[in-house]
C-alpha cells in the first residue's frame, strides 16, 4: 500500500476514479469511556461502515482511558477522533460523526465541493 | 517565625506557610517573585516570538528535576521532542538523559490543521489523558504547556475550545503539579487568545526590544496572587549558562558603610587619602582624558587587592586581557601571578555586543558568581554610546548600589574627551562617587606631563595638593609638583629644573651659613685672645699694684715711726695741741 504514494499523479487519480477495486479502510475510532457520546459516535461509524465500506473496512475501537500509550502515539487530543490511516492520507475526523457529510467527505468517499 | 514573615514577605525566599512557592531555581526571578511561583498553580508566562518564553519554561523544568527533585512534563505544542532537546543541548541541558533518567517527560502534541474535519461534537480529552499520563509515569510535579494556544489554529471551534482550557486549568489545579503555560502576545491583549482569563495566580510577561539597534530581553510579573512582587521590568540574560534575570529592586539606600580601607597599591595616593586609602565598599572614580594612567591605577588596585588576597574582577571594554597584563607589565606592574592563581579574573568584551542592561545583567550576574572583594570597569564611559544620559546614569546607578551591597570597592575609569581640564564626567555618574580621582595633562614648554589630585573622598581628610604622576617601570609614582613664579604648576622637567635650582640654593645657603659660621668663630676666637691678652696684661698690672702697695705701706709704716720718733724729738707737739682741743669743747655751751 506504501507504493500508493510513490506512483505517478495520474496513477493515483486512475486508482481513485476506479472505485470499484475498493481500496481497504484501516479505521481506528478513539472515544474517551462508553459516555453517550462515545456510543453516539460508534454507532454512526458503524452505520456509515457497513453502508459505504462493507468488507474491505478495519475498525478498531480504541478507550484512550485504557490505551493512553496509543493515544500519544496517534497523536490524539480531541475525542471522538476517528482516524483515517489507510488509504491515505491521513484524516482526523473530530466529533461524535453526527454530521454525515463531512464525514463522507472525510473518508474521501465523496468528491469534496 | 510566622511574624516575621508576614512583616516582610517579599524578602523571604523561603516558603510562606499561605502560599507555597515552587523555586524555579532561576537567578534572580526567585528573589522577584519572593521564592519561586505558585506552587500547585499555573503560572501564565506571556511574550511574542522569540523573547525566550520556551527556554525559560524548559529551565524551570530542568532545574526543578535536577535541583529540586521535582520531576516534570514538557507538553510541547511547536517543536517536537527531537527539536527541542537538540535546542537545548546548545544551552547545556542533556533533556534525553534527563528524560532516560525519568525525570523528565517530553510529550510533542501535533496539531495539523488540513487532517482536522470536525464532525459533531467532542472535547479535548485526549488532552487530558495524555498529560495525565505523562505525569503519572514519572510522578511529575512540575508541568510546562507551550504553547497550548497552537490548539485554536487546529480547531475551528473556539467555544469548546475556550470551555476545555478552562477545565484545562482547573485540572492542573486539581492535578496539584505547578505549571507553566506559555501564550503568544496578542495586540491588545497579553495573550492572542484571552489565556489570562483563566489563569489568575501569576502571570509573566517577556519582552524583547531593541532600541537604538540594542536588543534587550525584559521580563515583568505582571500579576501574582497572594504575593509581594517586584513590579518593574528587568532586564534578563540568555546566555550558555541559561536565564539569569537581574532583580534591580528599589534600593533604599540601606547599605552598610564600614570604616575599614584598602590600599589603592600606591602609597602616596594613600598617603593623600588620611594614610589608609579607600574605604571598603566605596565607588572609586578615576577620570581623565587619553593617556593619563587611568588603566594603570586600576592594575595597582588589582595587584594589591590580589596581594591581600581578595579576589578582583575586572571588566575590561577596551583593551583584551592579554594587552592589559602586557602594557602593566611594561610600566613593572605584573598582573600574570594574580590572573594565574585566580585571584585577578578579566572579562573583556566590546561594548556595543550587548543593551546597557545586558551588560548590567552580565556583571550583576559574574559578580555574583565568583564573589569578588574589588570590580573594576574600565573604562565606564564606552556605556556612554549605548543609551540616553538618563539611562546610562540609572543604569550606573544599579551597578552602583548593587557593588555597595555586597560591600564590593569598585574602581570605575571614565574617559574625558578633549584635552581640556574638565571636572564633569561624561556619563555623569560623579555624584554616584565616593571618591573621584582627577587625572590630567599638564602642558608645560614642549612637554606634557600627569598630575593628579583627590577632587573628593567622601569621609575622610584628603589631600588638597596635586600630585604629579609619574609612570616609571616601577608602576606609578606620585611627586609634589612646584608652582613656578608665574604661578603655573611646574611638572616633568620643568620640576627637575626647580628641583635643581633650589638644591643649588640650598647648596649656596649652606655654605653661606657655614661661612658665616666660621667668621664667627674667627671672631670669637679673636676676641677670646683679646681678652686674654688684656687679662694678662690686667694681671700684670695687679701684680704691679700689689708691689707698689706693699712698697706703700712699708714707706708708711717707716713714715710714722719717723713721724712718732720725729714728735718724741719735738715733745711738746701732741700734748699741746690736745689741750688746745679740749679747751675749745668746753667754751661752747
Amino acid at each position: 500500500m506504501k507504493t500508493t504514494k510513490a506512483k505517478s499523479a495520474t496513477a493515483a487519480l486512475e486508482q481513485s476514479s476506479a472505485k470499484a477495486s475498493k481500496p481497504r479502510y484501516v479505521l481506528r475510532l478513539y472515544v474517551a469511556g462508553m459516555t453517550p457520546r462515545s456510543a453516539r459516535a460508534i454507532a454512526n461509524i458503524k452505520e456509515i461502515c457497513e453502508e459505504h465500506l462493507k468488507g474491505s473496512y478495519d475498525l478498531h475501537v480504541i478507550d484512550i482511558y485504557q490505551q493512553p500509550v496509543l493515544a500519544q502515539g496517534d497523536q490524539i487530543i480531541a475525542v471522538p477522533t476517528l482516524l483515517k490511516k489507510l488509504p491515505l492520507p491521513l484524516r482526523r475526523l473530530i466529533g461524535d460523526l453526527s454530521d454525515r457529510e463531512r464525514v463522507l467527505i472525510g473518508l474521501d468517499l465523496r468528491p469534496s465541493g | 517565625m510566622k511574624h516575621s514573615k508576614s512583616r516582610n514577605p517579599s524578602r523571604k525566599p523561603r516558603r510562606s506557610p499561605v502560599l507555597l512557592k515552587a523555586p524555579t531555581g532561576i537567578q534572580g526571578l526567585d528573589e522577584l517573585t519572593g521564592g519561586g511561583l505558585p506552587k500547585g498553580r499555573p503560572t501564565l508566562l506571556c511574550g511574542s516570538a522569540g523573547c525566550g518564553k520556551t527556554l525559560l519554561a524548559m529551565e524551570f523544568l530542568v532545574r526543578g528535576a535536577v535541583e529540586f527533585g521535582e520531576p516534570g512534563v514538557f507538553m510541547a505544542f511547536e517543536e517536537n521532542t527531537e527539536e527541542l532537546a537538540k535546542n537545548f543541548a546548545s544551552l547545556g541541558h542533556d533533556l534525553k538523559a534527563l528524560v532516560a533518567q525519568r525525570r523528565l517527560v517530553l510529550e510533542f502534541v501535533g496539531v495539523e490543521r488540513s487532517e482536522i474535519e470536525e464532525t459533531g461534537e467532542y472535547d479535548l480529552e485526549g488532552l487530558f489523558v495524555r498529560l495525565g499520563h505523562a505525569i503519572d509515569s514519572i510522578g511529575a510535579k512540575r508541568v510546562v504547556l507551550d504553547t497550548v494556544e497552537t490548539l485554536f489554529s487546529g480547531f475551528s471551534n473556539t467555544a469548546i475550545l475556550r470551555a476545555e482550557l478552562r477545565r484545562l486549568f482547573r485540572w492542573l489545579k486539581d492535578k496539584g503539579v505547578t505549571a507553566i503555560i506559555t501564550g503568544e502576545r496578542g495586540e491588545t491583549s497579553l495573550t492572542r487568545y484571552g489565556l489570562e482569563e483563566y489563569v489568575a495566580d501569576c502571570v509573566i510577561l517577556l519582552d524583547h526590544r531593541v532600541e537604538g539597534q540594542m536588543a534587550t530581553r525584559r521580563l515583568r510579573i505582571v500579576k501574582y496572587r497572594g504575593s509581594t512582587h517586584g513590579t518593574s521590568e528587568y532586564p534578563f540574560l540568555i546566555d550558555e549558562g541559561g536565564i539569569s534575570v537581574l532583580p534591580i529592586t528599589s534600593m533604599g539606600l540601606t547599605h552598610q558603610a564600614g570604616t575599614e580601607r584598602v590600599s589603592s597599591g600606591i602609597v602616596r595616593l594613600d598617603a593623600m587619602m588620611g594614610g589608609k586609602g579607600y574605604y571598603r565598599g566605596s565607588s572609586v572614580l578615576a577620570s581623565g582624558t587619553a593617556g593619563t594612567g587611568k588603566t594603570s591605577l586600576a592594575a595597582h588596585f588589582a595587584l594589591a587587592t590580589a596581594e591581600r588576597g581578595e579576589r578582583c574582577l575586572w571588566f575590561a571594554f577596551e583593551e583584551s586581557q592579554s594587552q592589559i597584563t602586557r602594557n602593566m607589565r611594561s610600566i613593572g606592574i605584573d598582573l600574570e601571578p594574580a590572573v594565574r592563581s585566580g585571584t585577578l579574573r578579566f572579562h573583556a568584551e566590546r561594548p556595543s555586543v550587548f543593551g546597557l542592561e545586558m551588560h548590567l545583567v552580565t556583571i550583576h550576574k559574574l559578580v555574583s558568581q565568583l564573589r569578588p572583594r574589588v570590580v573594576v570597569i574600565d573604562p565606564v564611559t564606552d556605556f556612554a554610546a549605548l543609551g540616553s544620559g538618563a539611562e546610562i546614569k540609572a543604569m550606573l546607578t544599579r551597578l552602583v548600589d548593587f557593588l555597595k551591597m555586597q560591600q564590593i570597592t569598585a574602581l570605575f575609569t571614565s574617559l574625558t574627551a578633549g584635552g581640556t581640564f574638565t571636572e564633569s564626567t561624561e556619563v555623569g555618574v560623579s555624584s554616584l562617587m565616593d571618591t573621584w580621582l582627577l587625572l590630567r595633562d599638564v602642558q608645560n614648554g614642549a612637554e606634557r606631563t600627569r598630575v593628579m589630585h583627590v577632587l573628593k573622598s567622601r569621609g575622610m581628610a584628603h589631600s588638597n595638593q596635586v600630585r604629579e604622576f609619574l609612570l616609571t617601570d616601577r608602576g606609578v609614582e606620585l611627586r609634589d609638583v612646584y608652582v613656578g613664579s608665574s604661578g603655573a604648576l611646574l611638572t616633568g622637567s620643568g620640576r627637575v629644573v626647580q628641583e635643581a635650582q633650589e638644591k643649588a640654593q640650598a647648596l649656596v645657603r649652606g655654605q653661606e651659613i657655614g661661612g658665616r659660621k666660621r667668621e664667627l668663630e674667627r671672631k670669637q676666637q679673636a676676641l677670646e685672645a683679646h681678652i686674654a691678652a688684656l687679662r694678662a696684661e690686667f694681671e700684670v698690672e695687679l701684680a704691679k699694684a700689689a708691689t707698689t702697695a706693699a712698697q706703700d705701706k712699708t714707706r708708711t709704716g717707716v713714715l710714722d715711726g719717723d713721724r712718732v720718733q720725729m714728735a718724741h724729738l719735738r715733745q711738746a707737739d701732741t700734748a699741746a695741741a690736745g689741750k688746745t682741743r679740749r679747751r675749745k669743747q668746753e667754751d661752747s655751751p
